[in-house]
């Protein structure tokens, strides 16, 4: 229950769209000078309850509360007038525009009929030092890195008056090194008496950063730890997924076959070195590094979205024609993509369609005309096999959420057999039990004699998932290791920049 | 931000996501019956269908064109310049055959053109088909010299001015178009990837799709369709005229979108545009027998267009 102590509470909050009870009741409160953590599966309805917050949707049931006041917000700008901002990991900024104009969008200083550069240079520069980073008022936006994008964003918020702050996986594109400085950033926000709700799927952040937590289940609330003494990983795991989750990866030896994919001198953008390196049948390999250190980029080239400047791919003994994800795909490489919404997944388009894009031109009659039946099995079969929660087949898949939509672009491969799947961040934003799922499929996959290399920033998954580990720095391969070699130490300090590392 | 579109499970909101222009145009035809004299009589349908004939077929493939994400602004002076060509043709060769494959090969080669700008070299689809149209048309003119070109080949005619089984033949073809890219855009891989280049062009070229070859081909279809079109018309009026079909490429767009298309791409069903093209078509025609003067019908017109989009806005919005 919100409490008058609180400076946000929810209250009784539902939320239904056809078919769907996407929030269920939830009550809880957030107190000022404190990082709230929200956690739950995908699906759980925490997105859900941000949009109500930031005005987005309008609540079935239930009020907000604001420092004991009732609240419903009919529009984001009500929202933002009330001192609420919800920070998402698609930020809404204008590249185009400068940093300044960004800061203070909507409500520019004006000197008469004209825009008062001056001023709005000034008070640009007293948001950017609120969150302490060194950025130019008058630099584009668009040529920031990320995390510098996130800090302009949060400075808008506050240069708006935010009291309360959500923040939606904040860190889920971000290095190591930008995390610490947004969570000194946000441990600013609460000292100075700001109420923070930080959803996240990473529970390290959880112990690490707030003060207290709230678990949603299928969009009803669970719990509230309104401390975190004596609360562990396990307490909250348990009640996010219902279930005890021992080893999410469940990982187990399996046989390889010479003979995968072997990739020797390739070269492109973004690759420093000519990088070589093989997969066998039935291995999984992790390629590791920080952000921007070429992983991306490999994989780029490996699936013919960027045409290679040197150098050769075969599969299977076979040369990879490059340059086109067409010919790879023919030629034995699928790959998903790490952008699922802008790269993945086709929105306005049902979940069948987005299954069937790739496999259904090996099942035409007539060689010209699409089988509605092969279709509607196929992609029944892929949704029951992953386990794809969707309403019904014919659903559009931008309906769904993140780690369903996963499932289903995964499923866009595993129609066939594959002999080599490229899975970019295939975890990214997804909750525990929707990747172990996952991390079984892809088991699965490598089990049936599929080389499978996966990227990933999450240190524990690259090592509970894969065989062998590649490191990746500043765009070369810096070194490799076996399963059994591949401490975390090791493999960190081999991903860290010589500069940092020592 | 913009708000998803919510998945509707109420009887009426599925009935109307799937058949709402049908419906739309079911409730006008019965209005038009009742209320307007002479509308309901066989000259008079047969004229409404030959009317709309033109429209319906460049609509198929504009449909298309629209669901891959891009419009196609130059079908109006193709239109024009394939009778205006066609009819110079047969004038000069006396050759049905070489006037058709004259006009028809040009159709296919300004879409190429279209296509090729627009898919491989990366140009704004309305700035590309913005050029094309004014090139094309000042085309027409200077083949025909500003002037209608009299056909003087009779066997031509029978495309525009027979009948069968009572039915103009044009509406035949129209009819066929309407059959042919139905099965083009619901039952082959074609036609779903260019919903999917639509949907997400980016998502579509990583997951296989021929991004460019596609997109090419529909443009290329769509110069094509346009230029036999413009024969079919050429056959009805005897004559290759420079200056007709002006703002016909915002009509078959009207009535794309009328049919539930969507400009952004990725959604399209040529079940809703057949109805958007009768629908554009009968209200035309009741308007003439009702008397109301042209001027008028030109704000009628605008005013169902946005009539129709609000429509399909609110049923999204509740």
């Amino acid at each position: 229950m919100s409490a008058p102590g609180h400076a946000l509470g929810f209250d009784g909050l539902a939320m239904e769209f056809p078919g769907v009870r996407a929030l269920d009741g939830v009550s809880f409160g957030v107190r000022g000078g404190s990082v709230h953590a929200l956690l739950g599966e995908n699906g759980a309805g925490k997105s859900t309850l941000l949009k109500i917050l930031s005005g987005a949707y309008l609540p079935t049931a239930g009020t907000l509360c604001l420092e004991g006041d009732k609240k419903i917000f009919r529009s984001t700008a009500a929202a933002i007038a009330a001192g609420v901002a919800v920070i998402y990991q698609e930020l809404h900024l204008v590249p185009e525009m400068t940093v300044a104009e960004n800061l203070l969008l909507g409500r520019y200083p004006r000197r008469g009929a004209f825009l008062d550069r001056a001023a709005l240079r000034t008070e640009a520069g007293r948001l950017l030092q609120l969150v302490g980073e060194d950025i130019s008022p008058d630099a584009r936006l668009g040529r920031l890195p990320l995390a510098q994008r996130q800090m302009v964003e949060i400075a808008k918020a506050l240069g708006r008056g935010a009291r309360v702050v959500a923040f939606d996986e904040p860190t889920s594109s971000l290095s190591e090194k930008e995390t610490r400085r947004l969570f000194a950033i946000i441990r600013d926000l609460r000292v100075r008496g700001h109420a923070i709700l930080y959803v996240t799927h990473r529970l390290d952040e959880v112990f690490e950063l707030c003060d207290a937590a709230t678990v949603l289940r299928d969009g009803r609330h669970v719990v509230t730890h309104d401390a975190l003494a004596g609360v562990t990983r396990d307490t909250l795991v348990r009640s996010m997924v219902g279930r005890e989750l021992t080893d999410i990866y469940n990982y187990r030896p399996r046989a390889h076959a010479p003979g995968g994919l072997e990739v020797r001198g390739l070269a492109g953008p973004g690759l420093r070195e000519p990088v070589s390196f093989s997969v066998a049948r039935g291995e999984i390999t992790g390629f590791f590094g920080l952000v921007g250190a070429g992983r991306t980029e490999l994989m780029r080239l490996l699936c013919g979205a960027v045409l290679p400047t040197a150098g050769e791919v075969r599969v299977h003994g076979r040369p990879v024609q490059g340059g086109s994800p067409r010919t790879a795909i023919r030629d034995g490489i699928v790959f998903c993509p790490e952008d699922r919404k802008k790269e993945g997944i086709i929105s306005v388009r049902s979940v069948t369609e987005n299954i069937n894009l790739s496999a259904r031109r090996k099942h035409l009659r007539a060689g010209l005309f699409l089988d509605p039946g092969w279709e509607r099995t196929n992609a029944t079969a892929q949704i029951a096999r992953l386990g794809v929660r969707t309403a019904s087949p014919a659903t559009l898949i931008g309906l769904l959420s993140g780690g369903n939509q996963q499932k289903a672009i995964l499923a866009r491969w595993l129609s066939e057999p594959v002999r080599v799947v490229v899975l970019d961040e295939p975890t990214r934003g997804i909750d525990i039990g929707a990747k172990s799922e996952i991390y079984a499929l892809i088991q699965a996959l490598a089990a049936a004699g599929t080389s499978v290399v996966i990227v990933s920033s999450e240190l524990p998954e690259v090592l509970g998932i894969a065989d062998r580990v590649f490191v990746m720095r500043e765009g070369v391969i810096a070194a490799e290791f076996t399963r059994a070699a591949a401490s975390p130490e090791a493999v960190l300090h081999a991903a860290l920049p010589a500069t940092i590392a020592n | 931000m913009s708000r998803p579109p919510l998945p509707s499970s109420s009887a009426f909101t599925r009935v109307w996501d799937s058949a709402g222009m049908l419906l739309v145009l079911a409730g006008l035809f019965l209005l038009c019956s009742v209320g307007v004299d002479n509308f309901l009589t066989a000259t008079n349908l047969r004229g409404l269908a030959l009317a709309v004939s033109t429209i319906g077929m460049v609509a198929c493939t504009m449909m298309l064109c629209l669901a891959a994400g891009d419009f196609d602004l130059s079908v109006g002076s193709v239109v024009a310049f394939a009778g205006v060509l066609g009819a110079t043709v047969m004038n000069a060769t006396g050759s049905v055959l070489a006037g058709t494959a004259a006009a028809l090969a040009s159709g296919a080669l300004i879409g190429f053109v279209n296509g090729v700008f627009v898919a491989r070299l990366g140009i704004n689809a309305l700035i590309t088909t913005l050029a094309s149209m004014q090139i094309v048309r000042g085309l027409g003119f200077i083949v025909s010299d500003g002037r209608a070109v009299g056909i003087r080949t009779d066997g031509f005619f029978a495309l525009g001015n027979t009948a069968w089984l009572g039915v103009p033949v044009p509406v035949w073809l129209t009819v066929t178009c309407f059959v042919v890219f139905g099965v083009l855009l619901n039952l082959t891989i074609f036609g779903r990837s260019a919903l999917a280049i639509g949907g997400n062009r980016e998502a579509a070229h990583l997951a296989g799709v021929p991004v460019v070859r596609v997109k090419v081909v529909i443009f290329t279809l769509q110069g094509v369709v346009a230029a036999f079109a413009g024969l079919v018309l050429a056959a009805r009026m005897t004559s290759g005229q420079p200056n007709t079909s002006l703002g016909f490429e915002l009509e078959v767009i009207s009535a794309c979108v009328l049919g539930g298309v969507s400009l952004s791409g990725g959604v399209a069903r040529l079940g809703a545009v057949v109805a958007g093209v009768l629908i554009m078509g009968l209200v035309q025609n009741a308007m003439n027998l009702l008397n109301i003067p042209p001027f008028y019908q030109y704000v009628a017109r605008g005013c169902i267009l946005l009539g129709a989009v609000m429509l399909d806005r609110l049923k999204h919005r509740n």
